[in-house]
């Protein structure tokens, strides 16, 4: 019979100046960076960092909450492939990253709509 | 005296033989090398993710199964499953079957096509019809059993819609059975041909280390020895059945196609076991309240790891839906795989990944 791992996940809020210090503790576990997601509740971003340990299927998320005009540092120097998630949470939410390895300035989505999921875009 | 190159940009797509979708690659090129690769995508972005305020969570099923018409199937089940956890749904036991099955289903059919359209993409054009001719099959065991060829429609939050008696469970494994002996053919036409072999193996190389930098998931990791497969979370009847990821060790396209081909034999066996063990059961839970909470939930698409963030806030309506597709999160292990091939090899080294631009533009 196959072997199944089944682990709950962990979930971390941290503050800003936290999150760099803690992604670069998760990249010495060598975990995988699988995704970058934003939201916007309760009038403020809510990000989630989520990484994978594929050794034994954990999914660990760092969650960061800001305002909408603070900036957040790209991990990209960490995490190299974070780039693309970095960018989307920027052009379609509007979410302040900055020092991007490869920042698209807008130009990652071809879409017409400037940050179609952020506040903004609520508001109209 | 050396000679001197000059760094060129070709534009690659959005619109090129090879890809059925639009995605655009900015390739530099040194003389006929690739050094550097920027993509970019939204030109068909549809904001389906946006519809949480339209829609309702139930609803959304719907929508999530819209993300991609190859795996529209596994994309509502991903969904589902996130909403299950958040409620604490159990859903009954022959609906995990049935999802299985259907979900391995789509896996045969999306692997078939990308086999055919690896074939033309070498120009091996009876290959192509070939392995789309067994596709067809597939494509009509979905059409018998569910109503719908493209899209299914029969998730739903709890459960399944429809059922498969006896009669239609043994009518899958006899036409299952008759496309596992045309996959082998294939096989040996894939592995040992001269022509195929001669585009496939040594190009567009990844190591272990690369993909695991890169993030990369799905066949296209497990082609460079990347044991990593999210079935293995135990999701649906997946505790019940026997398997282990199928993996390469090679890391180049030839690999990759040798991957993919070996799960289609797994598809089919995880197929055949699940049928054997299929319980009687209700086909779906009842739903009470609505989701009160946030779920990360993974599924193993044809593609790879697929996640689905829900999150909700005791409300019909879902404050967040996301959904981060495989081929999203294979663009970086893209870029890198075609930095340093040849400009010529670059078309079918794209399609190795399986881009799906649909999934990415949800």
């Amino acid at each position: 019979m196959a072997v199944i791992i089944k682990k709950e996940p962990e979930q971390k809020t941290i503050t800003i100046a936290e999150l760099l210090p803690e992604v670069i503790a998760i990249r010495k576990r060598g975990m995988r960076v699988c995704q970058i997601c934003a939201a916007w509740v309760n009038e403020q971003f809510e990000l989630s960092y989520t990484f994978a340990n594929d050794g034994n299927y954990l999914l660990l998320t760092l969650r960061v909450v800001i305002d909408k005009d603070v900036e957040v540092p790209s991990i990209t120097p960490i995490y190299p492939s974070a780039v693309f998630y970095e960018n989307e949470m920027k052009e379609l939410f509007g979410v302040k990253v900055e020092n991007i390895s490869m920042d698209y300035k807008d130009k990652f989505y071809r879409i017409e709509e400037k940050t179609p999921f952020g506040p903004e875009s609520e508001d109209e | 005296m050396a000679r001197k190159h000059k760094r060129n940009i070709v534009p690659f797509g959005p619109q090129h033989p090879v890809l059925p979708e639009p995605i655009h690659l900015d390739l530099v090129l040194d003389d006929e090398k690739v050094v550097g690769v920027i993509p970019s995508v939204g030109f068909i972005h549809r904001g389906l993710e946006g519809l949480v305020d339209k829609r309702d969570f139930k609803e959304m099923v719907y929508v999530a199964e819209r993300t991609c018409g190859i795996c529209s199937f596994q994309h509502g089940m991903g969904y589902c499953e996130a909403v299950e956890q958040i409620m604490d749904i159990e859903v009954p036991p022959r609906a995990k079957y049935l999802r299985t099955i259907w979900g391995e289903t789509s896996r045969l059919h999306s692997h078939l096509l990308w086999l055919g359209l690896m074939a033309d993409a070498f120009g091996f054009e009876s290959l192509f019809y070939q392995c789309w001719r067994i596709r067809e099959k597939i494509l009509d065991l979905i059409e018998l059993s569910t109503g719908g060829r493209v899209i299914f429609s029969v998730n739903q939050i709890g459960g399944v819609l429809k059922d498969m008696d006896a009669e239609m469970l043994k009518h899958f494994l006899d036409v299952l059975a008759e496309a596992e002996t045309e996959v082998r053919e294939i096989q040996k036409t894939f592995m040992l041909d001269y022509t195929v072999q001669s585009r496939t193996v040594g190009v567009g190389v990844m190591t272990k280390r690369q993909i695991h930098a890169c993030g990369s998931v799905g066949p296209f990791a497990r082609a460079s020895g990347f044991k990593v497969d999210m079935r293995k979370l135990g999701y649906e009847a997946y505790p019940d059945l026997d398997f282990e990821p199928v993996i390469s060790n090679d890391g180049d396209c030839y690999a990759r196609c040798d991957v993919r081909i070996r799960e289609i034999f797994q598809s089919i066996d995880l197929i055949r076991q699940a049928a054997a063990k299929i319980p009687d059961s209700e086909l779906a839970a009842k739903v009470k309240g609505n989701p009160d909470g946030e779920c990360f939930a993974r599924i193993e698409q044809p593609r790879g790891e697929a996640i689905y963030y829900v999150r909700g806030t005791g409300k019909k309506f879902v404050n967040r839906m996301r959904i981060r597709t495989p081929t999203f999160a294979n663009l970086p292990g893209l870029c890198e795989m075609l930095k340093n091939a040849d400009y010529a090899d670059v078309p079918l080294m794209i399609l190795t990944i399986d881009p799906c631009i649909s999934c990415t533009e949800r």
